[in-house]
């Protein structure tokens, strides 16, 4: 038994071969508490610094933003994080729903699905921040 | 291992009490959030820019204030769900797993009560 190295594998990350549906996994869960801390935390103290007026919300926007209003490196970080984690977090979000009706676990489907919510949530990231930043793009390379 | 009792699987509640209500809570409130975060996102992303008066001029409209209030307590129950089942997964030792299970819960609940009132605050016309 012992000298059969046909055995199954225990159960060790640093042994399983990676595969897009233990990518797509880890992903998620990063993607989601992610946006649970970072993103809960923004999105509260957003709301709060509004409702306690003008200065302190211009003291919150102060932190992701230069004087002129235009993002800044902080802000951009955040920013690209933040939608990158939702983007990728919604579509395996749906991945999951269809899962959970009990397709998708054949092994070509299940590894085309997880690779196309990776690429997905990457693709939708870098169109809306070249929507996002197209006006200051265009200005900064000197086009009309 | 046995089925348990003919009561026990009439009421499907298995051993942790609650059967499915979290797994199915957590898909309800994922398929709201898909709804009201894409809207919050989308949004953001059209008003002209995100300076003071923009922004709460846009909240003082009474569908945005309701879907504002909606998305954060949608939002938050979703993250206490979510970052219950992480902290179950990875924190292994029981009196931390507990401590960070009730930090998680003050944090989901009181996250969502700063938010609303924040909201509503600026819906009523009361911000300073």
């Amino acid at each position: 038994m012992a000298s059969d190295g046909n055995r199954p594998l225990s159960p060790h990350l640093q042994i399983w071969k990676w595969g897009p549906h233990m990518l797509v996994s880890i992903l998620h869960r990063v993607a989601g508490s992610g946006m649970a801390v970072v993103g809960g935390l923004l999105f509260a103290g957003w709301l709060l610094s509004a409702a306690m007026g003008e200065s302190n919300y211009a003291c919150f926007m102060g932190l992701l933003t230069v004087e002129s209003g235009a993002i800044n490196i902080i802000g951009l970080v955040f920013g690209i994080g933040l939608t990158w984690a939702f983007f990728t977090h919604l579509l395996n979000g749906l991945r999951h729903f269809v899962l959970d009706t009990g397709a998708g676990y054949e092994l070509q489907a299940n590894k085309r699905w997880a690779i196309l919510v990776v690429i997905g949530g990457i693709v939708a990231t870098a169109a809306l921040w070249l929507y996002i930043l197209w006006t200051p793009l265009v200005m900064l390379t000197g086009g009309a | 291992m046995g089925n348990g009792t003919d009561l026990g699987r009439v009421r499907g509640l298995g051993s942790a009490k609650s059967g499915v209500h979290h797994w199915w809570m957590q898909r309800l409130t994922a398929a709201g959030n898909l709804l009201l975060v894409s809207w919050f996102l989308f949004s953001l992303v059209r008003l002209p820019n995100l300076e003071y008066a923009t922004v709460t001029s846009w909240m003082e409209s009474p569908l945005v204030a309701i879907a504002l209030i909606l998305l954060a307590a949608n939002v938050f129950w979703h993250i206490r769900l979510g970052l219950q089942v992480v902290v179950e997964d990875y924190v292994h030792n029981e009196a931390s797993k507990l401590g960070v299970l009730i930090l998680l819960n003050f944090y989901a609940i009181g996250g969502a009560a700063v938010s609303i009132f924040a909201i509503l605050r600026i819906a009523f016309g009361s911000a300073a």
